[in-house]
């Protein structure tokens, strides 16, 4: 077995410009990170310190400038634009702020669809909605869900296709502190329990009692565990 | 579908707009369709019936009204009947009268003066054959008027004494007014001044020395292949097929035109008022989309969706239109040239559609540009 293998993540010198000319910034700076199966990572840092730029080279949404991203040891650069999307679909699982569920949908059919695009039609989405405790709200659309019963949903849907890594971008930017904790808790069993790789990106600093590793992101560079608390 | 079935019923009140708006269109079109052919029928139905392929007309004539412009004379109609390829060759006269029924109705009327015992002779729906100097066949629609077998028509002016004798099979009008088929011996007295008072005489007939009609009916052999434009420069003739020449008949080219702009400015209209509405959905679904495609959903799978929101939209408010409109069109005043034909109609809302498809295709491509990276960040 390839080295490479070992990890769900392993992004290696990424650099990532955004922008052009005078207005060119560098979002990534030379940033390298290896998250093998199972550990749940956290990645705090200010604004604009480039936490969403390495979500989207980790979940193949945009390509670095230079460096390398392998996702069990599939270099992303290698793939096809039409390769990355189905690459996408089978092996990361996206949580995004608030849910961002799509609003026509019902609970069960948010994870109906996600099934759907990766070809599993038939799934069942009761056992996942009643593992994240979102079971009797299966028929509700997001418009009639809190914030935190959409992140949970949100959280279900990302899992319906058994993903080995699993991005998450602000998962409690919209929840109270005691919904935090639920969800963020909800992450870590489902990250030890299924055996998947998962990167959350956040401000909160009150959440990271639940992460195996924290990273702190500053001007594009990823630094050593930060002072937390 | 499953993503377009569940956003259908999610902004059904935005979709129904749009849908009540389609239907709406559909509706103009049925109509349009509808007074279209009906404007044709009344046109030139009278002509549409004739077993013609072609009329030659006098040559240099202009070809707006060269029905009634047109004078072709004995020696022009032998070089037609002597050409090769033409299977038949007759003269016609054309004019356009007022009259008035024994029982005091008015009525207009289109004379078509043809050999009695020529091919052009009308089959007859009921009554006799054409054959009497002051014996007509008029349009069947003429009955709704009063006119009956045996009523004496009078023509201003002329006080010339016609009698109906049979109708034809179904419409047969020129320029929006029934035709009166008569003998061409009865179309010449009055063409050159001789028509007295009264019936007309065989004697009447005798005495006159006018070798003249409006134009020659042609009947070209069946597949034959004709070099029309040589017999016309041997005979001094401008030949028309018969579609061609619809738009000599009064009023036809200008009416066929509008209406024919009328619908291309609806058909552009819907493809134009899809593509908009499709244009608003897809930006106001951006972030949903970009969300998909971060999930991992392909363009292919998006634009399908996409366009089988539009089809349905458009099947369904298009059916309900076009029941509307065929309800709407059965119920119009006879007075209206409005005639219900099943091809037309199909091939307006087919084009109609159609080209609703063409503008919700060109909106839903924005969907492919929607970049999934708008997924991550934001609030929605």
């Amino acid at each position: 077995m390839n080295q490479q293998d070992v990890y769900a993540l392993d992004i290696d010198s990424a650099v990532l410009e955004l922008g052009d000319g005078e207005s060119k910034v560098r979002a990534l700076d030379e940033v390298s990170m290896a998250v093998p199966s199972g550990e749940f990572v956290a990645v705090v840092g200010p604004s604009g310190s480039g936490k969403s730029s390495l979500l989207a080279i980790a979940g193949a949404l945009t390509r670095p400038d230079s460096g390398t991203v392998r996702v069990h040891g599939t270099d992303l650069a290698t793939l096809s634009r039409r390769d990355t999307t189905a690459f996408r679909l089978r092996n990361i699982g996206f949580v995004f702020q608030s849910g961002n569920l799509i609003p026509a949908l019902t609970a069960a059919d948010q994870l109906r669809l996600a099934a759907k695009l990766a070809g599993n039609g038939h799934v069942d989405p009761g056992p996942l909605l009643e593992s994240v405790g979102m079971a009797h709200r299966a028929k509700h659309r997001p418009g009639e869900l809190s914030g935190g019963e959409r992140q949970r949903i949100g959280i279900a849907r990302a899992l319906v296709n058994n993903p080995s890594l699993l991005l998450v971008d602000e998962p409690t930017a919209a929840l109270d502190r005691r919904r935090s904790h639920e969800v963020v808790q909800l992450l870590a069993d489902r990250a030890h329990s299924e055996n998947v790789a998962v990167v959350m990106v956040t401000h909160d600093r009150d959440v990271l009692e639940h992460c195996d590793r924290i990273l702190e992101m500053v001007d594009g560079r990823l630094g050593e565990p930060a002072l937390v608390h | 579908m499953f993503l377009a079935l569940r956003e259908l019923q999610f902004a059904r009140g935005r979709f129904t707009l749009m849908g009540i708006v389609i239907a709406l269109i559909s509706v103009l079109v049925v109509l349009l369709s509808g007074l279209s052919s009906g404007l044709v029928n009344h046109g030139v139905s009278g002509l549409m019936a004739m077993p013609v392929t072609n009329f030659a007309f006098d040559g240099g004539t202009i070809k707006d009204n060269a029905f009634s412009r047109s004078v072709v004379e004995e020696d022009q109609l032998a070089v037609w009947q002597d050409a090769e390829g033409i299977t038949d060759a007759e003269p016609m006269g054309v004019n356009i009268v007022n009259g008035v029924a024994d029982d005091g109705t008015q009525i207009d009327l289109t004379l078509f003066g043809i050999e009695p015992s020529g091919f052009l002779a009308p089959t007859v729906s009921s009554g006799e054959p054409l054959g009497p100097l002051d014996g007509i066949v008029v349009s069947e629609p003429l009955r709704d008027k009063g006119i009956e077998v045996g009523t004496v028509v009078t023509l201003d002016r002329l006080d010339l004494e016609l009698t109906v004798v049979g109708f034809t099979e179904g419409q047969a009008t020129f320029g929006h007014v029934d035709v009166a088929y008569l003998p061409l011996d009865t179309w010449r007295l009055m063409a050159a001044g001789l028509a007295e008072p009264g019936a007309p005489t065989q004697a009447q007939v005798d005495g006159m020395d006018f070798p003249y009609s409006s134009v020659i009916a042609l009947l070209a052999d069946d597949g034959a292949d004709v070099d029309l434009a040589a017999i016309d420069a041997d005979a001094g003739t401008m030949t028309m097929s018969l579609s061609e020449s619809f738009n000599s008949s009064p009023g036809y080219e200008a009416e066929t035109l509008t209406l024919s702009m009328i619908q291309i400015f609806l058909y552009a209209i819907c493809a134009l008022v899809i593509g908009a509405f499709f244009t608003v959905w897809t930006i106001q679904r951006t972030h949903d989309i970009a969300v998909l495609r971060a999930m991992g959903a392909s363009s292919g799978y998006l634009l399908r969706d996409s366009l089988t929101q539009a089809i349905l939209l458009l099947f369904g408010f298009s059916a309900l239109g076009l029941a509307v409109g065929v309800g709407m069109g059965v119920a119009m005043p006879d007075a209206m040239p409005f005639d219900l034909e099943p091809v037309p109609i199909a091939v307006s809302t087919a084009l109609t559609i159609g080209l609703g498809l063409v503008g919700a295709a060109v909106a839903v491509l924005r969907i492919t540009r929607v970049d999934p990276l708008r997924a991550l960040g934001g609030q929605r």
